[in-house]
């Protein structure tokens, strides 16, 4: 729960967290080291410096950190965490869903856990979303396109064996499906960023949700574009958001592309925890407006009402949240510190 | 910012060469974005070592500059070598090897099967480079009072008469004609100053959309460069002076005092 410097109370759903081992001990190569490395140098880079942690808290934090950090310092109602398996790089996962159901089972009805599959297994691909929906019931699924797999470098959201797994969540009722678009990570030889597969799966599957995951950033004006032409396409601004310290005059030309293009009820927060904590992101948005010249240019700027949808209420209806009846029942539940 | 005291007459000549090496996603030179860590001369031998921000960075990017790096380097008179060594990074090996023997990305990283052909990609950002090159001087002369209908009237010939006192806006216009030449879209004076990409030239009606094309196309750009340059940052924060004294890396962060101001 946010409160407002005015008293008002906003219902906050961080659309994307993690609870990762990214330790020595779980590194299986090289990768690992490197690749957490890498969250870290984010980490650092983008938080405001009162908000960095020391590497040793980084790389592997426990579930009363996580419960703390969202719920009690922070402003978070209720987090989605998204499931990364990453088994090349890390000996039992980075974050895979086994661990990631821990945490829910330990603070019940304050998170909704994601699955994640790779369409390049194949069958086994098929029966591992079985396998999810009938263990862990999920809601959503997590694909990574730029993910390396055997001889593969990527795949594409529009090819059969993608498609396969479409079919197969619409059937399971797994409606909302998060595609990982964003920087980082390994793309090769053709623009592997590119956001255009999304739009055949969007249009072929209007039973599905389609989050993209870092608004396709660095390739935002095809996003929008693709999200203008399919309903059904919804804009994640997990790394987008921590721009608002770093760097506000740019944060606000994004959003301002991002309310232009695809209205106020396309977008999700998210804080990429623990790349980024929620409570300074949320304060610092709640305290935004637009520049000036850059919000008459689109004619759009982030009212309080816009906000709480972003916050929050967007992902609600998402995962059919009923917002009054989970905010009686964690309230009924008041948040409270393990013994630490 | 490269500008160590003891840098021979060759070692100059080299860094002024790598000041023409430009990311290609990014469209800022390597040696502004302090990814280029060491230039070594022997003789004739070059041996030029860069670090990207992070060890996943596009091997495709990587190679596309590493090529850069030997063939501006290799225009030097007296250069007989050129050793490309990209540092720290998950293709290292496989792309120093090719590079320095010449041979192709699609060989370097066995990509053959994928059509692994660096020219469809490099092209994309050419276009890039030259669509977010183009919006800083049509910003900078609409700073001067210039409306859209002049804009659209512009030739090359009056781009060429305007002087910025802005040393940036300066900067970016010489950057603008030299990529309007290499696309081949403006030569003579009279010649339409700002075309599209395709040749398409400006025209009143639609400076509103074309600078909304370009606003988004400096975004996606920016938006890299603001994370390339914060992460190589932080990725070289484990570097240290050794023994007290600053190491070259001081000098490209821009760490070492001017000498008066250090006493």
């Amino acid at each position: 729960m946010y409160r407002t410097p005015d008293g008002k109370e906003i219902f906050v759903i961080d659309g994307h967290i993690h609870y990762w081992d990214g330790s020595p001990e779980n590194h299986r190569n090289v990768h690992g080291k490197q690749f957490i490395d890498c969250f870290y140098a984010y980490h650092t880079n983008l938080s405001p410096e009162s908000e960095r942690w020391e590497k040793s808290k980084f790389v592997k934090y426990g579930p009363e950190d996580v419960y703390r950090d969202l719920f009690i310092e922070g402003p978070d109602d209720m987090a989605i965490i998204q499931s990364t398996h990453l088994r090349d790089f890390f000996n039992t996962g980075f974050n895979p869903i086994e661990r990631n159901v821990t945490v829910a089972a330990k603070y019940p009805d304050r998170f909704i856990v994601n699955g994640a599959c790779d369409p390049r297994d194949g069958e086994k691909a098929l029966e591992y979303i079985h396998f999810l929906k009938e263990t862990y019931d999920i809601k959503g699924i997590k694909f990574y396109t730029a993910e390396w797999n055997g001889d593969s470098k990527g795949y594409r959201m529009d090819e059969p064996a993608a498609y396969k797994c479409l079919e197969l969540c619409e059937k399971l009722g797994i409606r909302n499906v998060h595609l990982h678009k964003g920087p980082t990570i390994i793309p090769l030889s053709k623009d592997a960023f590119d956001v255009h597969d999304v739009d055949y799966a969007a249009t072929d599957f209007q039973g599905l949700n389609f989050i993209v995951e870092h608004c396709g950033l660095p390739r935002l004006d095809d996003f929008c574009w693709i999200a203008v032409q399919e309903t059904n396409v919804y804009g994640g601004l997990a790394v987008a958001m921590p721009f608002i310290h770093a760097r506000p005059r740019y944060f606000g030309e994004v959003i301002a592309e991002l309310l232009f293009w695809l209205g106020p009820d396309k977008l999700l927060f998210g804080s990429d925890y623990a790349i980024w904590t929620p409570r300074w992101l949320v304060e610092k948005f709640w305290a935004y407006q637009i520049p000036e010249d850059i919000a008459a240019e689109r004619g759009v700027q982030l009212t309080d009402e816009i906000k709480e949808k972003i916050l929050g209420l967007n992902a609600a209806a998402l995962y059919g949240i009923d917002v009054p009846s989970q905010r009686a029942k964690l309230a009924a539940s008041p948040v409270s510190i393990a013994a630490e | 910012m490269h500008a160590s005291e003891s840098l021979t007459a060759r070692e100059r000549a080299v860094w002024q060469r790598l000041d023409r090496v430009t990311d290609p996603e990014l469209d800022e030179p390597l040696t502004d974005l302090g990814f280029v860590e060491a230039v070594r001369v022997e003789k004739e031998t070059v041996t030029v070592s860069f670090r990207l921000p992070t060890y996943w960075c596009s091997p495709n990017f990587a190679f596309l500059m590493a090529e850069g790096i030997r063939r501006e380097v290799a225009v030097l008179p007296w250069v007989r070598t050129v050793r490309v060594h990209l540092e720290d990074h998950m293709c290292a090996e496989e792309m120093n090897a090719a590079v320095n023997d010449g041979r192709s990305f699609a060989e370097a990283l066995a990509l053959r099967e994928e059509g692994g052909d660096l020219a469809e990609v490099r092209e994309i950002f050419h276009r890039k480079a030259f669509q977010r090159r183009q919006e800083s001087v049509l910003v900078a002369l609409r700073a001067l009072g210039h409306g859209p209908a002049e804009l659209a009237a512009f030739t090359l010939g009056a781009l060429d008469r305007i002087r910025f006192e802005d040393p940036e806006a300066r900067r970016q216009q010489g950057r603008y004609r030299e990529i309007l030449g290499e696309r081949g879209l403006a030569e003579a004076p009279g010649d339409p100053a700002f075309p599209d990409p395709d040749g398409v030239p400006l025209t009143e009606a639609g400076f509103k959309e074309r600078m909304s094309a370009l606003r988004a196309v400096r975004i996606n750009m920016e938006f890299g460069g603001a994370l390339c340059r914060g992460l190589k940052q932080s990725r070289y924060k484990e570097v240290v002076s050794v023994d007290g004294e600053p190491t070259l890396v001081d000098f490209m962060l821009d760490r070492v005092p001017p000498r008066s101001a250090a006493g």
